[in-house]
């Protein structure tokens, strides 16, 4: 049984911050929120408080930036990009300033409804000269997101998971790889971010049904290594399927798509996640089933992708677990 | 570098070089020179403590943007002399004032005249709305409204870091319409940022006509005191009033200098033109032509023989 960590990114964090002098820790009134209230208490010389006045935050955090200071800014994704976007370009990605974008609640992963779930911020991003976008998929990821984050000559837009996350890997972040979760030669399942545990799912399922799964996890999706994917391309039949936490437009769907144009490749891509819609607000598991983003909805897109049937419900999913990270490290190495 | 000449004469040197400019091009940001000539020529003659400049007299063309293929990238702000820690930092927020700040450069020894000759002309670094890289200029300020916030952070860092020159912004007082203003305002207040000084061309003139026709903001100092600065208004012509005004003590608050000005202050034909002042482009020769003889009047010069 996979392992939870609880608010990995509350340690990860402080432990980063202290080794480093200058970082700096600033939130918009959403301290606890984003996991630093504990950091704040202890080290307030280190953290300001900005209110909720994001784009002031951005222009005064790329000020902080020409000081020599590395701000890690704190808040949900959203606010993040669609206020202070202006801010965002001119303060911060046009001059290439070391701030590190701390964004919390990506995609469907909040209840809050279309005011408060970045579905398109990859997409805004990756549109972004000079900005480098990471995200995480697990509590490892997520306990190494800020030196990740930090080791980056530039801005960077971090999609960063709270609360209870499940480890499903045991090796940090490394910018610029991606990870092969499985080998197989049938299909290529490309995800990000918590749809990857759900892909994870899918294949325990599908590779009792002998269909053979080749599944990369990215955390780095810009900037983009598009000859190793094109390997992973090479190798399989029938071709490939995306599925994430975000409009299809834009994120890691367009990525694939726009590599495989650039390179001719010739074969299928499924891309899943929000078709042209936003969301509402409910439970995680709630909207993902809703909006086709879980396990169930990478098994039919596999199902559309082959031309055949795999005879799996919604039942064998749900009792589908992922195990515990040690029992993949073996998949990992591979 | 400072006071090798009265800064009444830095600032009618500005007028000069930017009614010349405008002459010539056939219109310009002219009535900014009206309004702004005198804090320019102050801040960059008597206020600010800059050290040499570090970029060489006669602009480079553009290099390029900022990105990890281009490491040989630098901002204007060596214009302005190195960063160092006893040294102050300008940002000129209204970055359309641009064509006064590369005048009040070559008044004050910082840039060649043929800097300005290079103004808005294709390959350029002396760009029409000024650039990080393009002379006097440490950040993009061309959305109007970031300016305070940017010099907020860099100052607050600099606080921290023990470092005794101040960070000053120049601004222009339509930036008190942009919400960003006064969220940087109550930020400095909150975090007691005292080192950060501004001082704004109140001119009461936008794109579009009269701020009041425009947008009515109302009373702007009562505002900045409100939203926790330490705030002076004085008459934007009169050197003497910005000498007292940044003696102001603002202990834990930003100081904010609100310089009432006229926007056809020493160039009275303009006033013609009212309310429509934010780029004087001419409408006719025959304007042009008298325009050309009643500001040269008006400054002392001979009429621009601008045919050639």
């Amino acid at each position: 049984m996979v392992e939870m960590v609880t608010k990995p990114y509350a340690a990860a964090f402080e432990k980063h911050a202290l080794a480093n002098p200058d970082v700096l820790c600033l939130s918009a009134d959403l301290t606890s929120s984003c996991e630093i209230d504990g950091f704040r208490d202890r080290h307030p010389e280190r953290f300001l408080s900005m209110g909720m006045a994001e784009q002031n935050m951005m222009s005064f955090a790329g000020g902080l930036g020409l000081a020599g200071f590395r701000p890690f800014i704190h808040t949900f994704g959203v606010f993040m990009y669609r206020r202070p976007y202006d801010q965002l370009m001119a303060s911060i990605a046009y001059p290439r300033r070391k701030v590190r974008l701390m964004a919390f609640l990506p995609g469907i992963t909040t209840p809050g409804g279309m005011t408060h779930q970045s579905i398109e911020d990859i997409s805004v991003m990756r549109s972004i000269p000079n900005m480098t976008i990471l995200e995480t998929g697990d509590a490892t990821e997520v306990e190494s997101i800020c030196e990740a984050a930090d080791s980056i000559d530039g801005p960077v837009y971090c999609r960063v998971l709270r609360g209870s996350v499940p480890r499903l890997f045991d090796s940090p972040i490394k910018v610029g790889q991606m990870r092969e979760l499985a080998s197989g030669d049938d299909v290529l399942v490309v995800t990000a971010g918590i749809c990857t545990e759900e892909a994870m799912r899918a294949n325990s399922v599908l590779s009792k049904t002998g269909v053979s799964v080749r599944h990369l996890h990215l955390h780095t999706i810009k900037p983009f290594d598009a000859k190793a994917l094109l390997d992973h391309i090479a190798s399989v039949k029938h071709g490939v399927i995306t599925l994430e936490n975000h409009v299809t437009e834009g994120g890691i769907g367009s990525l694939v798509a726009e590599a495989m144009a650039d390179a001719g490749v010739g074969k299928r891509l499924v891309r899943l996640g929000l078709k042209d819609t936003y969301a509402h607000g409910g439970s995680r598991a709630y909207l993902m089933r809703y909006y086709g983003l879980d396990a169930i909805a990478l098994v039919r897109g596999i199902e559309d992708l082959m031309g055949q049937k795999f005879n799996v419900s919604e039942q064998d999913l749900d009792v589908a677990r992922v195990e515990a990270v040690h029992s993949l490290a073996k998949a990992e190495g591979l | 570098m400072q006071n090798k000449r009265q800064t009444v004469d830095v600032a009618l040197g500005i007028r000069r070089r930017v009614f010349e400019h405008a002459i010539r091009n056939n219109g310009g940001y002219l009535s900014q020179a009206c309004s702004a000539a005198e804090q320019l020529a102050w801040l960059y003659n008597e206020e600010l403590n800059l050290g040499e400049p570090t970029l060489p007299m006669i602009p480079k063309p553009f290099e390029g943007v900022p990105s990890a293929d281009n490491p040989d990238y630098h901002t204007g702000a060596g214009y302005n002399g190195p960063f160092e820690a006893q040294y102050d930092r300008l940002f000129i927020a209204p970055a359309h004032y641009a064509l006064n700040a590369y005048a009040t450069l070559i008044e004050v020894g910082r840039m060649a005249p043929e800097g300005l000759e290079m103004f808005n002309k294709d390959g350029s670094s002396v760009e029409m709305i000024g650039a990080e890289h393009s002379p006097g200029m440490e950040v993009h300020n061309g959305t109007l409204g970031i300016g305070l916030s940017t010099a907020a952070g860099l100052a607050w860092g600099r606080k921290q870091r023990g470092e005794t020159g101040r960070t000053w912004v120049f601004m222009s007082d339509g930036e008190v319409q942009e919400g960003q203003t006064w969220e940087a305002v109550q930020a400095c207040a909150h975090h007691g940022i005292d080192n950060v000084f501004a001082i704004m061309d109140v001119n009461d003139q936008q794109c579009d006509g009269t701020m009041s026709s425009v947008m009515e903001v109302g009373d702007i100092r009562a505002k900045f005191l409100a939203f926790g600065a330490a705030c002076i208004e004085i008459d934007g012509h009169d050197l003497s009033a910005m000498r007292d005004a940044v003696k102001e003590p603002h202990a834990g608050k930003p100081l904010i200098i609100l310089a009432r000005t006229n926007p056809f202050h020493t160039m009275s034909i303009l006033e013609e033109r009212f309310p429509r002042l934010h780029y004087v482009r001419f409408k006719s020769e025959e304007e042009r032509a008298r325009m050309n003889i009643s500001i040269a009047k008006d400054l002392g010069i001979d009429p621009i023989d601008y045919a050639h």
